[in-house]
């Protein structure tokens, strides 16, 4: 009996036990559903920080507390020396190939009138920010060096902050309260976007001056370091590292490039997806019994069918594969259901978050269906081909 | 000329219960081609159990088995179900036919197993259910069939792969007297072309059908 003919009494059986091969599958589909969505949702979340990474510039290098892969925490609180020294030695000394901005971050609630905007990222940041990291200044002007010098008390905001604060109403100009010091806007920053539900526009620049007075802070969370070419990034890598040695101990701070950010959330994205992909497996494996409990009940339903086919010729390979073959179509079905739930599950997610659907989840997801199919259908499979001709003959 | 079966001191010992029980008994048989021969003896006198040691689907517990001067015990498994398939045609007391398939499919079924063409097998079919009058019920699956035409598709299934020897037990064990009748004839004009066939039954009406008759008693073969 060759492949195709197997393949027709095949799918002959499973039509006509429709709603069961469908409940049969059910494992399986819900499976391959949520391997595709989890990786989907993971590779939109690395593709999405990537391009936002990127959209930095790929001349950036960032100076952060700690040493990354050290045995302290990045940024942990005992760890952070990074002082504002440092970055204003790093500016003069790098002059002549970058451009510095050390940064702090705080979160505070806003006050505008009787308007609120609660948990607020507010960034204290030098006024050569903007040179370092291009900003989209949508109205108004970011802050000078005299400003920043003289910690004037004035903010650049977000869209968030400005809808929730003042509407549709006038801006700039306006006075609004920072966690009890009232801040005079100057600018506006263009819409970017959120990320995983955190809102990139819920966020305001002040001077790091201000920032520092105001909060009492005098350690650094980043110094943002721009080369002025990207040959450049490699040598003021190089020394900055040595610049920041000659104070700071290797793992007390850590220079990085874009690259090697870039390498680190592949890494991490990497393991969140086998961490999440393994889990949505195990449903799969699930389904895998699911399919061999059926093709069990199929076999001892069909007893009477196998006597009588080996009686006019089956060999018990011709049995086997039937049984076999049944048992890869139903997860292989299981399979393509899955993927188009899946791809259309995570097109409507894609409504709300970045999600792709990269073309290796879809070819892993369906090899690893049928692969369950094979694994779980062998033993009912063998269970049949085995089966006495008489006494299937004679089975009630 | 050589027989088609010979069996020879044929024994067949069940021993899965507390004594074992001797079903078959010394058998001695010998079936030439295009013999007409009915099996007729009492209900657990064996005659089952010798028509599947003639049909290849169980194996005697000593004594031989020629098939076309071939001892059959050294067949494989594989071998078996190719020689089932070539050269020998079941019909059953309950037709076993597959259920939810049509007549067409359930009489296409041994020539699949043979590995004939689609078209080829088709053709076959048609040709056969067409023979038997059963040309308005091709595509009816057994459950729209009356039992009379469900053992006419049955006997299609056994002759379609054009085999040596047809093998019935109690072919009309589950039919009324005129559907009895007509299998009876259709297995006269069976034998009329040179079929060789051997048949079970209970009832002396139906084995005066046949050109000879064998009776059984416990297990061993009375008069042939
Ligand atoms: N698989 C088996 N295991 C144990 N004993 C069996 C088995 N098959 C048949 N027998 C026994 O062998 C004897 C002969 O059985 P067989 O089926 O050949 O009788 P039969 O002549 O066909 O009877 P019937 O006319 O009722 O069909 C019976 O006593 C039966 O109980
Ligand atoms: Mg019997």
């Amino acid at each position: 009996m060759d492949i195709l003919e197997t393949t027709r009494s095949a799918l002959t059986s499973i039509l006509a036990n429709r709603m069961r091969s469908f409940l049969t599958i059910l494992g399986i589909v819900i499976g391959v559903t949520s391997i595709i969505l989890l990786i989907s949702l993971v590779s939109g979340l690395k593709t999405y920080i990537t391009s936002q990474i990127e959209g930095l510039g790929s001349n950036l290098l960032i100076v952060i507390p700690g040493r990354i892969g050290g045995a302290r925490s990045p940024g942990g609180v005992q760890a952070n020396r990074l002082e504002y020294s440092d970055a204003a030695n790093l500016r003069n000394r790098l002059s002549d190939q970058a451009q510095v901005s050390a940064a702090i971050q705080r979160n505070a609630a806003l006050k505008f009138g009787n308007k609120n905007d609660k948990g607020v990222a507010i960034f204290g940041v030098e006024a050569t920010y903007p040179k370092v990291i291009s900003l989209n200044l949508t109205r108004g002007r970011f802050f000078k060096e005299s400003e920043q010098q003289a910690a004037k008390k004035v903010a650049v905001i977000g869209t968030t902050v400005k809808s929730n604060l003042f509407g549709e109403g006038k801006s700039i100009g306006q006075a609004i309260d920072v966690a009890g010091l009232k801040y005079t806007v100057i600018g506006i920053l263009g819409p970017r976007g959120a990320i995983f539900g955190i809102d990139l526009d819920n966020s305001i620049y002040i001077p790091i001056s201000a920032a520092q007075r105001q909060f009492g802070i005098d350690r650094l969370n980043t110094i943002y370091i721009s080369a002025n070419s990207a040959g450049n990034v490699k040598a003021v890598q190089d020394r900055a590292t040595a610049l920041l040695k000659k104070r700071l101990s290797e793992d007390e701070f850590t220079v990085q490039t874009q690259e090697q950010t870039l390498s680190i959330i592949s890494q991490v994205t990497g393991v969140l997806t086998a961490a999440l992909g393994g889990i949505a497996a195990i449903s799969l494996i699930v389904g895998g019994i699911g399919i061999m409990n059926i093709m069990l009940v199929s076999v001892t339903e069909r007893t009477r069918e196998i006597g009588l086919r080996k009686a006019v010729g089956a060999k018990p390979s011709d049995i086997r594969n039937q049984f076999l073959i049944e048992a890869i179509i139903l997860s292989g079905l299981g399979g393509v259901i899955g993927i188009i739930l899946g791809i259309g599950l995570s097109l409507l997610i894609g409504k709300f978050f970045t999600t792709t659907v990269p073309l290796w989840s879809v070819g892993l997801s369906f090899g690893f269906s049928m692969l369950v199919g094979v694994i779980f259908g062998v033993a009912p499979a063998i269970r049949a081909a085995k089966l006495d001709p008489i006494e299937a003959l004679r089975h009630e | 000329m050589s027989p088609l079966v010979k069996l020879s001191q044929v024994n067949k010992i069940y021993s899965a219960g507390e004594i074992p029980l001797q079903a078959l008994k010394d058998i001695d048989l010998e079936v030439k081609k295009g013999e007409f021969i009915a099996i007729i003896g009492a209900s657990g006198s064996g005659k089952s159990t010798l028509m599947n040691i003639i049909g290849l689907l169980d194996r005697p517990t000593s004594g031989s088995y020629y098939l076309e001067n071939q001892d059959t015990s050294r067949f494989s498994q594989d071998h078996l179900a190719e020689i089932r398939n070539k050269k020998i045609g079941f019909v059953f007391q309950s037709f076993n036919l597959l259920p939810r398939t049509s007549s067409l499919d359930n009489v296409a079924l041994p020539l699949i197993y043979a590995k004939v063409s689609s078209s080829e097998r088709i053709k076959k079919t048609k040709k056969l259910l067409k023979e038997l009058g059963l040309e308005e019920k091709i595509n009816s699956r057994p459950n729209q069939l009356s039992g009379g035409q469900q053992q006419r598709v049955a006997i299609a299934r056994a002759l379609v792969n054009d085999p040596e020897i047809i093998l019935a037990d109690e072919p009309t064990g589950n039919l009324d007297s005129k559907s009895g009748a007509e299998v009876m004839s259709i297995f006269e004009s069976l034998h009329k072309t040179g079929k060789t066939i051997v048949m079970i039954t209970h009832e002396e009406d139906i084995a005066k059908h046949a050109k000879r008759v064998i009776r059984m008693k416990d297990g061993q073969i009375w008069t042939s």
